[in-house]
């Protein structure tokens, strides 16, 4: 068993992104192990991006700052081998658009991503049928690479992920929980759940749902019937939103612990 | 000879659909409607008939005699310079071909809501237009620094019925506007239509695009061949692409005419302010396609600069990077300075006051004539892709030009 699947097997999962850079790259690490500490079993370290175009505007005005402040691939990597040499058993997953893997060049983006202890890839703007080079490159290296659904997909999209699963390094499915951008106010949690229940059933792997969660009464909806849920817009709106480096962490810590008693009241 | 795109959605290794999983769904029912409905006859003909009547097509070729003497006084190394002039289409400027042609694919698709970017403001207001000929309510995505210099454009939008909104995000130009509108097409993508402008964007739309504005070259082409015989060269501007693919596609098969694009340079390439994608960028990832881009190793987009809001985009349709890697079109750049300069000496001489984006292709057509003649040892002709006229930048001209 990997390490990602051990961590979403041990309970419902929360999974916590983090623009690694906003608001500077050190605190990207302080934070994080913050989100650890407070129950997040999974962090997404997301990848600052200058064109971040299915993220809404708390994310992307984050990956701007993160950019100014030396955000990028190079620093996210360095904050995931920082967090690995304190955290031998979170799942990290490296988090965000194509461009800046592409460029780097898949094999020695992925080669470096495992050396840093990332377990796994999951990259917005590539759809499965895009993304034969990237998962040929992550099997090589043992690295997962997790697909996207949302409520869009069809099913043939579902058949096309079992397919491709059948080789293994899909160490879970993220749901999208509604037609829109990172940050959206109307997911229905529920739903979102319901759907997440019957693609695991349909696809035999664990399936979290993020996009809108953002609460503790949605983590709990949400993870009644999912395996984990994700969070990310909120956590950004709370470091942005905090005036110093205590205040952002306690406003992280906070959060996460809310989200943590929703999924386990689940 | 080129074969074109080999595997769908590829111009070879350049093209697919970078985008969320949400869209994707969507990119596949736009894929079979564009084949089903843009490819039917019923479609060709309301869509050929709007394009006489209402666009003013076939547009003139017509040829600088003025123009050509003033580049070349002796007849040295140009014999003529033709004209297709996309300026006196409705609206100004090619884009009306493809704006009209999505529309009528919109409403053929039961979408009750367009959405389009913009950066000169062409394309938006083509798509307003379009939207308000068929009473269908559009948004218009663009970048805060073009709406303020193109205000012309962003008044003729309002009139037009259309919603015109100010990205604030990024470089607030064009590649923002796009982001927004992908954002806003993610989350209204059961309803909504989202008519790109450029020949760039995920599969199917840089087909999309060049199928609609393939009208060019085609009557280009044929109206060369009545009056005497296929041009030397193609010359036209390259933004995102579109007129410039409009106008190559016709000519790709002909192994007698070449192929140049004019991209922008801004300030000069080495200045690194400039929009100069294929002369100057690298291969990437950008806003749904494989193409040439503008970004540093880290893989951030940069910013692009150019004098002209519809070539300031930091990325490049698809088929140009094949075009240019296979070798089949040669992709050049003007400065800033040298379009405001082919501005003044096209409208003193030929009395046609150019876009400038169009501009940086009139830049270019010494340089490109005189070579091709030395290859070729006898004068040549040139067609040039005139893609807009130069009213919206009036403001511009007349602070830089006075």
């Amino acid at each position: 068993m990997t390490r990602l699947a051990r961590a979403l097997s041990r309970r419902k999962a929360l999974i916590a992104y983090l623009c690694v850079g906003d608001p500077s790259v050190e605190e990207s690490v302080a934070l994080a192990h913050a989100c650890i500490r407070a129950g997040a079993d999974v962090l997404e370290l997301g990848v600052p991006f200058s064109d971040p175009s299915a993220d809404g505007p708390a994310i992307a005005r984050a990956s701007q700052r993160a950019i100014a402040r030396g955000g990028g691939l190079d620093a996210t990597l360095r904050v995931a081998e920082a967090i690995r040499a304190d955290e031998p058993d979170a799942g990290i997953v490296l988090f965000g658009y194509y461009n800046p893997l592409f460029v780097r060049g898949e094999r020695r983006a992925v080669r470096e991503a495992a050396e840093a202890g990332v377990d796994a890839l999951l990259v917005v703007d590539l759809p499965l049928e895009e993304s034969g080079p990237l998962r040929a490159a992550a099997a090589e290296a043992g690295m997962g690479v997790v697909p996207l659904l949302a409520p869009t997909s069809r099913d043939e999209r579902v058949v096309a992920v079992r397919r491709a699963s059948a080789g293994g390094g899909m160490p879970f499915v993220y749901y999208v929980s509604l037609t829109g951008v990172t940050g959206s106010a109307d997911v229905d949690a529920r739903a979102a759940g319901g759907r997440a229940a019957a693609l695991r059933a349909e696809l035999g792997l664990p399936v979290v749902v993020g996009f809108g969660i953002d609460s503790r009464e949605k983590a709990l909806e949400t993870a009644r019937a999912a395996d984990g849920v994700v969070a990310g817009t909120a956590l950004v709106r709370a470091i942005e939103s905090g005036a110093d480096p205590a205040a952002r962490l306690a406003a992280v810590e906070k959060l996460v612990r809310e989200l943590r008693a929703g999924v386990d009241e689940a | 000879m080129v074969v074109l795109a080999q595997r769908p959605g590829y111009y070879g290794r350049f093209g697919g659909r970078f985008v969320a999983e949400t869209l994707v769904p969507a990119l596949d029912e736009l894929s079979a409607a564009f084949e089903q409905i843009v490819r039917g006859e019923s479609f060709q003909q309301e869509w050929r008939s709007l394009l006489a009547s209402y666009v003013g097509r076939p547009t003139p070729l017509g040829q600088a005699h003025h123009l050509a003497r003033e580049v070349d006084p002796n007849g040295a190394f140009l014999s003529h310079l033709w004209l297709k002039r996309e300026d006196l289409c409705h609206t100004g400027a090619h884009k009306i071909n493809n704006a009209l042609g999505q529309v009528l694919l919109a409403r053929a698709m039961g979408k009750s809501r367009v959405i389009a970017e913009t950066g000169a403001g062409q394309h938006g207001v083509a798509t307003a237009t379009a939207c308000a000929l068929f009473g269908l309510p559009c948004e218009v995505y663009m970048g805060a620094e073009d709406v303020a210099r193109q205000a012309p454009n962003v008044g003729r939008m309002h009139l037009l019925g259309a919603k015109v909104v100010p990205v604030e995000s990024g470089s607030r130009t064009l590649k923002d506007a796009m982001n927004e509108a992908l954002r806003d097409w993610v989350t209204n993508v059961r309803t909504t239509y989202y008519c790109i402008g450029s020949a760039a964007g995920p599969h199917p739309y840089p087909e999309i695009v060049a199928t609609l504005q393939s009208v060019i070259g085609e009557e280009a082409r044929a109206q060369c061949l009545a009056r005497g015989g296929l041009p030397d060269a193609a010359i036209a501007c390259v933004g995102g692409g579109s007129n410039a693919i409009g106008l190559f596609r016709a000519f790709v098969q002909d192994e007698g005419v070449a192929l140049f694009g004019v991209e922008a340079a801004g300030e000069g390439v080495a200045t690194g302010k400039h929009a100069a994608t294929l002369g100057a960028g690298r291969v990437g990832v950008l806003h749904g396609s494989k193409s040439y881009l503008l970004c540093d190793a880290d893989g951030q987009i940069q910013e692009a600069h150019s004098i002209s809001a519809g070539l300031d985009y930091p990325g490049v349709g698809p088929e140009h990077a094949w075009l240019k890697e296979t070798g089949r079109a040669l992709y050049l750049s003007a400065t800033d300075d040298e379009a405001l300069q082919a501005v003044r000496r096209v409208t003193r001489t030929e009395g046609i006051l150019p876009a400038l984006e169009t501009a940086h292709a009139f830049a270019r057509i010494e340089d490109v004539a005189r070579g091709l003649a030395e290859d070729l040892g006898r004068p040549v002709s040139i067609l040039v892709g005139v893609s807009g006229r130069g009213d919206k930048d009036l403001a511009t001209l007349l602070r830089r030009l006075s």
